[in-house]
C-alpha cells in the first residue's frame, strides 16, 4: 500500500520536475536575490536586512505560485487528460492517490525551497562577507516557508479534487491572503459583537493560519524564534494539512469521474 | 419507464439468472447496473446514460459492446471500472466486487483516446504502471520489454509520449493495459484515429489476447472490426441494450443471396431472364440473385462461355441489422418489446 | 461498497478531530506573543511606501492597522502598561492610509497625553496627529474638540479657547464648544472647567476606552471637590471643639455631619491626623490631587472601569 503511494509521488515529483514553468519560477527567484544585493547597496548598513527580506518573500511568494499553480491541476489535470482513469483500474485506492500526490507536490516544493535558499545565502555571504550564529534564523524562516508551502499545497489539492483550475487557483489564492491576515480577523472577531463576532471567529479558526510562520521580519532583524512556536507551527501545519486532505479525501471518494 | 414494466423486467431478469446457472465462471456479471446523473447546478434534472442492462461475458471470449456515440458504451465501462457510481444495480468481474484490488490487479483498460503522461517515456510510463499494479520489481523490466516488443514500440521505448503519434499512443495504452498480464482485458474504441495499418495491428493485439485465453471486451462503433473480431456483440442505444448474441446469428439472413461477378459486359439471357439488376462497371458486370437461382446462372455464363470472377454470397451486415435495431426502434416500441423479450444476456436472438 | 465506507469514516475522524486539534494550537499560538517588535507590528513602517504598495486599498489597509492599534494598546494595558512606544506608529500609518477615520485622532488625542503608564505620554505627538487631522477633516467639529482638550490637558488655555472658537464655527457644530471657548479664556484652571470637559467627553465618545477614563477622571474631580469641602467642614470642627476628630462617625455621633460621607465609588471617606480626608481605595481612583494617604504610591497602571 504503501509503496503505491510512494510511486504515485515519485512520478508527480518528476512531472513537476520536467515541467518548464517550474525553471522559469525558479530562475526569477534567484533573480531576486541577486537584486536584493544590488537594492541593499543603495542603502547602507541595511544590505544585509534587505537581502534577507526581499530575498525570503521572493522564495515565500514564488513557492505560493508554484504551489498553487502545479496543485490545482494535481487532480483536474489527470481527469481531463483520462490518466487517472488507467491508474485507478489498477489496484490503487482513491486516497492512496491523493496522498501520492501531495507528497509528490510537497517533496517538490523542499527540493525547490533547497535551490532557492541556495541563492538566499550566496547573496547573504556576499553582502556580510561572513555568515553568523544569528543567520541560523535565516534556517529557521525557511523552515516556516516550506510550512506554508505543505499548507497551501494541501488547499490546492483539495480544490483540485473538485474544482476546476482557474477556480481552484482563485481560491486558494485568496485564502493565502486571508490567512496572511488570520491575526488580524481574530483581533476583529475580539472586538466584534454579536452575530459577526461569531462568524468571525468561526472564519478566523477556519481559515489557514500563515501570519505564524511568516517570520521573515524578525529574522532580517536578528531576533531568535522561540522554540515553541517552532513546534507549535510544526504541529498546527500537521494537523491543519491532515484535516484539508481528509477533506480532499472525502471528496474524492465519492467524485463520479467524467 | 413504468414501475410494473421494470419490476416485471426485474423479477424475470432475476428468474433467468437463477435457472441459467452456468458451473463456469463468468468473466463479466453485470446485473441491472443504471446510472442517472443529476445535471443542472440549481434545479437537478435526472439525466439517463444507462437503463438497467443485464450482461454476461464468458471467459476467454471477445465481446463486441457496439452503439453509435453517446450511446453508453463509456459510461458502462466506467462503472465497471469504478470510475463512476452506479444509481442501481450491481456487477462482478471474475466473481469479484468493483472495487477489490484483487479483481483490479486481474483487469486491464484502455479509455477512449487516452493522452497519458506525456513527460514521460514508453518505458517509464509502463514501470509506472507495472509498479502501480504490484508488479515484482525484478520481473519489471523484462515485462516491460515484453509488452513494448508485443505492441511494436520497442524502438520508441525511450521516446516521450508527448512525441508519440495517436496510433503509437494507442498502441501504448493496449501495452499498459496487458502489462500485468491479466485474465480481461476492457478496451473503450481500442480502433479510434487510427490509420488502416494501425487498425490492422490492433486487430492482431486482440486476436493475440484470445489466443492466450484472455477475455477481451472493447465498445466501437466501427462494425466491421466487430464483425471481423468478436465472438458476441452487444448493441446499446440511448443507453438501453437492443440486442445480443453471436454475430453470424445476427446477420443470419432469412432470405440468402448471392452476387455472381463475370467479365464482359455481356448478359446471358438466362439472367437476363430473372430479372435482376445486372451492373457493369468496365469489362465486368455484377449481378445479385436470389440463392437458389445461382445454379441456373452459373449454368447459364458457362453456356456463353463467359468468364467467372466471384460469386460471393450476399449475407445483411452487420451494418444493417445495426441500423435496423437502430433506426425502427422508437421508445415506446422498444418498451413494449422488451416486456416481450427480455435481453437475457446468454445468446438469445431479439426478434422484432 | 464497504471499503470506501471505512475510507469515508476514517477520513471524517480525521477531518474533524484535526479542525479542533487546529482551533486549539491556533489558541496556544496567541496565548504566547512574542515580543513585538516595530517591525514585526508594521511591516513596513514608511507610510508613505506603504500607500504606494497597497495597490489603493488604502482604506482596508488602514483599517488593518487600526484594528492592530487597538489591540496593541488594549492588551499592553491589560498587561501593566508601558511606554506605548508604537502607539504613535501605529496611528500615523492608519491615518495616512485613511485621514478620514476620525476615531483614530480622538483616540490618540486621549491616550498619547496620558502619561506614562497609562499612555504614550508624548503631547507633541498627540497635537501632531490631531492637528493633520483636523487639517484633512475640516469640516468636522470633533477634531477641534479633541485638539482642544490637548491643549488644555497641558495647561495651554489660550491654545485651547483658539481650538473651541475654530470648531464653534463649523456647520452643526455642538453648542458647547462656544460655551467652551469662553470659559477657557477666562477660567482655565478651575475645577469647573475640567468637570465641563471631562463631562462632554463621556458624553460625545463612543469609544468605551475613552469613555471610561473620562469616568475616571469626572470621578477624580469629584473627590478632590469632596475632599476640599470636607477638609473645611473638619476645620470648622476643629474651631469649635479644639481638636482634631478621630473618624467621621464622631462627626457624625455629635451632630455635626448627618452621615458619613461616600466616595464617587460608594466608599466612605476616612480622616487621617491632621485633619486630612483621605479616601478608602486609592488604588480606585486614579487621577486623584487630592484625598490621597500620606505616603501613597499610585499603582502603575489603575483600572479603568466602566462603572459610572
Amino acid at each position: 500500500m504503501n509503496a503505491r503511494i510512494l510511486h504515485i509521488a515519485t512520478n508527480t515529483f518528476r512531472e513537476a520536475v520536467r515541467d518548464r514553468v517550474l525553471y522559469n519560477l525558479i530562475a526569477f527567484a534567484l533573480l531576486m536575490s541577486a537584486a536584493a544585493v544590488l537594492v541593499g547597496q543603495i542603502s547602507i548598513h541595511i544590505e544585509k536586512l534587505v537581502v534577507i527580506n526581499l530575498g525570503l518573500t521572493a522564495v515565500s511568494l514564488f513557492g505560493i505560485v508554484i504551489a498553487v499553480f502545479i496543485g490545482i491541476g494535481l487532480v483536474s489535470k489527470e481527469i481531463d487528460k483520462r490518466t487517472l482513469y488507467t491508474v485507478l483500474s489498477r489496484p490503487v485506492r482513491r486516497w492512496e492517490f491523493i496522498a501520492g500526490k501531495f507528497l509528490g507536490l510537497a517533496g517538490t516544493l523542499v527540493v525547490n525551497t533547497f535551490f532557492m535558499a541556495i541563492g538566499v545565502f550566496a547573496a547573504l555571504a556576499y553582502v556580510s562577507h561572513h555568515l553568523e550564529s544569528a543567520d541560523l534564523g535565516v534556517l529557521v524562516a525557511l523552515y516556516f516557508i516550506v510550512l506554508q508551502f505543505v499548507m497551501i499545497t494541501a488547499l490546492a489539492l483539495l480544490f483540485s479534487s473538485f474544482s476546476t483550475p482557474i477556480f481552484s487557483a482563485i481560491f486558494a489564492f485568496w485564502l493565502f491572503v486571508i490567512g496572511s491576515f488570520a491575526q488580524d480577523l481574530r483581533n476583529f472577531a475580539a472586538m466584534a459583537h454579536g452575530i459577526t463576532r461569531f462568524l468571525a471567529t468561526a472564519a478566523a479558526y477556519l481559515v489557514p493560519n500563515f501570519s505564524a510562520l511568516n517570520v521573515i521580519s524578525q529574522v532580517a532583524h536578528g531576533e531568535p524564534v522561540p522554540h515553541r512556536l517552532i513546534l507549535l507551527n510544526t504541529t498546527y501545519v500537521l494537523v491543519y494539512s491532515a484535516a484539508v486532505l481528509s477533506g480532499a479525501v472525502l471528496i474524492f471518494e465519492r467524485r463520479n469521474l467524467k | 419507464m413504468a414501475c410494473t414494466d421494470r419490476a416485471i423486467y426485474s423479477f424475470e431478469s432475476l428468474l433467468i439468472i437463477f435457472l441459467r446457472c452456468f458451473p463456469a465462471m463468468l468473466a463479466i456479471n453485470i446485473l441491472g447496473l443504471e446510472k442517472i446523473y443529476n445535471v443542472g447546478f440549481w434545479r437537478k434534472r435526472a439525466k439517463r446514460a444507462l437503463w438497467p442492462l443485464n450482461l454476461r461475458v464468458e471467459e476467454g471470449e471477445i465481446f463486441g459492446f457496439l452503439g453509435p456515440n453517446g450511446a453508453g458504451k463509456t459510461t458502462t465501462l466506467k462503472l465497471l471500472m469504478g470510475l463512476v457510481f452506479p444509481s442501481g444495480g450491481s456487477a462482478r468481474i471474475l466473481g469479484m466486487e468493483l472495487d477489490d484490488p484483487r479483481m483490479k490487479a486481474q483487469i486491464g483498460f484502455l479509455p477512449e483516446q487516452p493522452y497519458f503522461y506525456d513527460h514521460l517515456t514508453a518505458r517509464e510510463l509502463l514501470r509506472y504502471y507495472g509498479q502501480l499494479s504490484g508488479l515484482d520489481a525484478k520481473q519489471l523490466s523484462s515485462k516491460v520489454d515484453a509488452v513494448l516488443e508485443q505492441v511494436k514500440l520497442i524502438d520508441s521505448a525511450n521516446v516521450q509520449l508527448r512525441k508519440f503519434s495517436k496510433g503509437m499512443l494507442q498502441r501504448a495504452g493496449i501495452a499498459q493495459a496487458i502489462l500485468h498480464d491479466p485474465k480481461v482485458v476492457f478496451l473503450d474504441e481500442p480502433m479510434s484515429g487510427l490509420d488502416p495499418m494501425g487498425r490492422r495491428e490492433v486487430r492482431n493485439l486482440i486476436e493475440d489476447l484470445k489466443t492466450h485465453g484472455k477475455t477481451v471486451f472493447f465498445s466501437t462503433h466501427i462494425l466491421s472490426d466487430a464483425e471481423a473480431l468478436c465472438d458476441r456483440v452487444a448493441i446499446i442505444h440511448q443507453g438501453e441494450l437492443h440486442g445480443i448474441g453471436a454475430v453470424a446469428e445476427l446477420t443470419a439472413s432469412v432470405h440468402g443471396k448471392v452476387e455472381i461477378v463475370w467479365q464482359t459486359a455481356v448478359v446471358p439471357a438466362g439472367i437476363r431472364s430473372m430479372g435482376a439488376e445486372c451492373h457493369s462497371a468496365g469489362d465486368s458486370t455484377r449481378v445479385i440473385l436470389p440463392e437458389e437461382n445461382q445454379d441456373a446462372a452459373l449454368e447459364a455464363l458457362r453456356r456463353e462461355h463467359l468468364r467467372l470472377i466471384s460469386v460471393v454470397p450476399v449475407r445483411t451486415s452487420l451494418e444493417d441489422y445495426f441500423v435496423a435495431q437502430l433506426g425502427t426502434s422508437a421508445k415506446s416500441e422498444a418498451v413494449s418489446s422488451r416486456t416481450l423479450h427480455p435481453a437475457t444476456g446468454d445468446g438469445q436472438v431479439i426478434k422484432r | 461498497m464497504i471499503r470506501s465506507r471505512q475510507v469515508t469514516a476514517i477520513a471524517s475522524t480525521v477531518l474533524v478531530c484535526s479542525m479542533a486539534m487546529a482551533a486549539l494550537l491556533l489558541r496556544k499560538v496567541d496565548e504566547a506573543p512574542p515580543a513585538a517588535s516595530l517591525q514585526q507590528m508594521l511591516y513596513i513602517s514608511s507610510p508613505k511606501l506603504l500607500k504606494r504598495l497597497c495597490l489603493g486599498y488604502e482604506g482596508l489597509l488602514a483599517d488593518i492597522y487600526w484594528t492592530r492599534t487597538v489591540q496593541y494598546f488594549g492588551s499592553k494595558h491589560r498587561q501593566g502598561g508601558g511606554t506605548y512606544k508604537l502607539l504613535w506608529p501605529l496611528l500615523n500609518i492608519t491615518t495616512q492610509l485613511d485621514p478620514h477615520l476620525i476615531p483614530a485622532y480622538e483616540f490618540g488625542g486621549t491616550f498619547l497625553i496620558a502619561k506614562q503608564p497609562q499612555g504614550a505620554g508624548d503631547p507633541g505627538k498627540a497635537i501632531e496627529l490631531v492637528q493633520y487631522g483636523t487639517q484633512m477633516n475640516p469640516n468636522d467639529w470633533h477634531l477641534f474638540y479633541d485638539l482642544a482638550f490637548i491643549y488644555y490637558d497641558q495647561k495651554d488655555y489660550r491654545h485651547a479657547a483658539d481650538a473651541f472658537l475654530r470648531g464653534s464655527q463649523l456647520p452643526n457644530a455642538h453648542p458647547f464648544l462656544k460655551i467652551m471657548a469662553a470659559q477657557m479664556a477666562q477660567h482655565g484652571g478651575d475645577l469647573k472647567t475640567a468637570r465641563m470637559m471631562w463631562s462632554a467627553t463621556y458624553q460625545t465618545t463612543h469609544d468605551k476606552m475613552i469613555q471610561a477614563n473620562a469616568a475616571a477622571h469626572l470621578r477624580a474631580i469629584q473627590v478632590d471637590e469632596d475632599v476640599a469641602a470636607l477638609e473645611q467642614l473638619v476645620q470648622t470642627y476643629r474651631h469649635r471643639t479644639g481638636h482634631f476628630p478621630q473618624t467621621f462617625s464622631e462627626m457624625v455621633s455629635s451632630n455635626f455631619i448627618h452621615g458619613i460621607p461616600l466616595d464617587p465609588l460608594g466608599h466612605p471617606y476616612r480622616l487621617e491626623a491632621g485633619g486630612r480626608v483621605i479616601v478608602s481605595d486609592p488604588d480606585d481612583l486614579p487621577f486623584l490631587n487630592q484625598g490621597l494617604p500620606s505616603g501613597y504610591v499610585s499603582k502603575a497602571v489603575p483600572k479603568l472601569s466602566t462603572a459610572n
